[in-house]
């Protein structure tokens, strides 16, 4: 009954014209960053660039210290990569135990972990950043990758106990019975086939931290750990109306999760439908 | 720490109870202590409880002190809240998050399930529009807003566009209107997030069962009634999940706000979050940003749990 109808066809060509506007956006960015400043400014936006060049993308990396895009990018790869790492380390451990182990110490941990992921982390951040400034953390990767680190930490361990509870257990029965130690079938049985969770994990995480403004402002304002989202800003915020660098700048902040996004399309909203869903 | 863990599961279960180590015998052994031992969730538990119940316990307590992030503080009762709602910018800040949280809900979830019942089953191009509609997604809203800002300038794209089309009299000072800026930033944040709601309506209609529809068809049902009848019921779920993430993303937008005016035109911008950067770590008022930052922490919990009982209430129906 759901076949290809003259409705059908009407409907297609509706959702095909809402996404071409809905893209314009990305049109004007990339069109305006090939632009010379003066162009920008005064041609359409639509108009493609009468000569395009890059003079905004050379000025957006001419720049330097706390203002280097390069810098930013170096600081958000490293304390992203860092967090998610203990986060699938940390997370996976933590959900592999309350899966396997139930019952109340079990329910309780869940418990405090679920409660943690609709508890809002703005309230406790003031603490954290003082906690972590007296133990001189505050614009530090560290500090950083810690605090992301409990952060996410609800999320992952929700994501890796929807996963570990549909494995079976033959395979570390298995390797039990031929001898290998529990941590040693974790490491070699079990982490291979919680792979697909790792992903998830891995992606919906790593968005989050590259993202993350507010947090990263809050902690990183000043200091050489600075992260691209907050470079970003403070250097968008010098330039008045150079909208060719800005956009130059802005499109290089956001690349590398554009080709992520691209090639791993179905990986990114499988993750975000089915992990917000389970 | 994971080797020394890894230890303490294997030496109560490999060994026979009752040799060697002088340990009591089990008599039950826990046959799932083979599997993992508690030991692996001690880091993730300590940093929940440090990063999360901790520092918000602290933080509720802040918020009813002088605390200026150094020194000592001392305890004012309700004063600061008493200034939060006596009227000024966090009062205004209050109402505008209320206002942005709710249209932000009703609009991005409305379009994101219209878009997921345009793109289920027989659009050709559904994949396509499924990777194209959800890109934004993937994007940090600071970027995102700095696109828009170029596109809501006096003389930019948006203006240049309603003029081409003949609707000069639609034309705003997008940013700089305290009439409008919400509307502004509104656009901004759905724009963004329809491709996440449209996503997980996806999902949740994936549940709903092709021959129920059929059948439904077939007793004489409409479009509308069918949906209301049959796919509106299964999709309660999705619903509770979608509205909770946008709500709760809604209540604590900062990004886009600080991007595109910074809270102004003279205030009429601002959000509980702004209010809490701008007095906690500019001007170092930590006990005063500590009550705001409990204000939409209660907001948040309050309106997650209702919309978590109300939906979850309609079920019985």
């Amino acid at each position: 009954m759901f076949r290809y109808s003259k409705g059908t066809f009407v409907r297609e060509v509706a959702m095909l014209l809402v996404a071409l506007i809905m893209m314009l956006p990305f049109y004007i960015l990339f069109n305006t960053a090939f632009k010379n400043t003066e162009e920008a400014l005064s041609s359409s936006a639509l108009a493609l660039p009468t000569n395009p060049t890059l003079e905004g993308f050379s000025a957006s990396l001419a720049t330097t210290g706390s203002r280097s895009l390069i810098v930013g990018a170096l600081n958000s790869l490293i304390i992203t990569v860092g967090s998610v790492v203990l986060l699938i380390i940390i997370g996976s451990l933590a959900a592999f135990v309350i899966i396997r182990r139930p019952g109340k110490i079990s329910k309780t941990l869940l418990a405090l972990f679920l409660l943690a992921i609709i508890l809002p982390a703005q309230l406790g951040l003031i603490p954290v950043y003082i906690g972590l400034r007296s133990l001189g953390l505050v614009g530090t990767h560290i500090g950083m990758i810690i605090m992301y680190t409990g952060l996410l930490m609800p999320l992952s361990v929700f994501l890796y106990t929807g996963f570990v509870r549909t494995l079976p257990r033959d395979y570390e029965e298995a390797a039990q019975i031929d001898g290998a130690s529990p941590f040693a079938t974790f490491r070699k049985i079990v982490f291979p086939l919680l792979g697909p969770a790792t992903g998830t994990v891995a992606i919906l995480t790593s968005l989050i931290i590259w993202n993350d403004f507010f947090t990263s402002l809050v902690f990183l304002s000043g200091s050489d750990a600075v992260t691209l989202p907050v470079v970003v800003y403070s250097f968008v915020g010098e330039l008045v109306s150079k909208w060719n660098v800005i956009f130059a700048a802005v499109i290089l902040s956001m690349i590398p999760f554009l080709v992520f996004y691209l090639f791993a399309q179905k990986k990114f909203i499988q993750g975000f439908a089915g992990g917000i869903k389970s | 720490m994971s080797t020394t863990s890894a230890k303490t599961g294997p030496v109560s279960e490999t060994e026979p109870a009752g040799t060697g180590s002088g340990r009591p015998a089990r008599r039950l052994p826990n046959r799932d202590s083979r599997y993992a031992s508690w030991w692996w969730a001690v880091p993730a538990v300590a940093l929940v409880i440090a990063i999360h119940y901790a520092a918000i316990a602290a933080g509720s307590i802040y918020a009813f002190t002088d605390y200026k992030g150094l020194g000592s503080f001392k305890f004012v009762g309700l004063d600061n809240f008493a200034k939060i709602f006596s009227g000024g910018a966090s009062m205004k800040a209050l109402i505008n998050t209320l206002i942005i949280a709710f249209v932000f809900l009703i609009a991005t979830n409305g379009i994101g399930l219209a878009f997921a019942l345009a793109l289920n089953r027989t659009l050709r191009s559904r994949h396509f529009l499924r990777v194209i509609l959800f890109a934004p997604v993937v994007l940090s809203p600071l970027a995102v807003s700095y696109i828009w800002k170029f596109i809501f300038q006096q003389k930019g794209p948006l203006n240049e566009f309603l003029a081409s089309i003949g609707l000069e009299s639609w034309q705003q000072t997008w940013l700089g209107d305290p009439q409008v800026v919400l509307i502004s930033i509104l656009l901004v944040m759905v724009w963004q997030n329809v491709g996440l709601t449209m996503v997980i309506y996806l999902a949740g209609l994936a549940n709903v069962p092709e021959d129920l529809e059929e059948a439904a068809a077939l007793d004489g049902a409409g479009v509308w009634k069918r949906f209301t009848s049959v796919t509106l019921p299964i999709l309660r779920p999705t619903i509770v999940v979608a509205s909770t993430l946008i709500l709760v993303q809604g209540l604590r937008v900062f990004d886009q706000v600080q991007a595109l005016t910074g809270g102004g035109p003279y205030g009429a911008s601002e959000t509980l979050a702004t209010q809490v950067y701008k007095e906690t770590f500019v001007n170092g008022r930590y006990g005063y940003g500590a009550a705001l930052s409990l204000v939409m922490t209660v907001l948040i919990l309050v309106f997650a749990l209702l919309q978590m009982g109300l939906l979850r209430g309609k079920k019985d129906d």
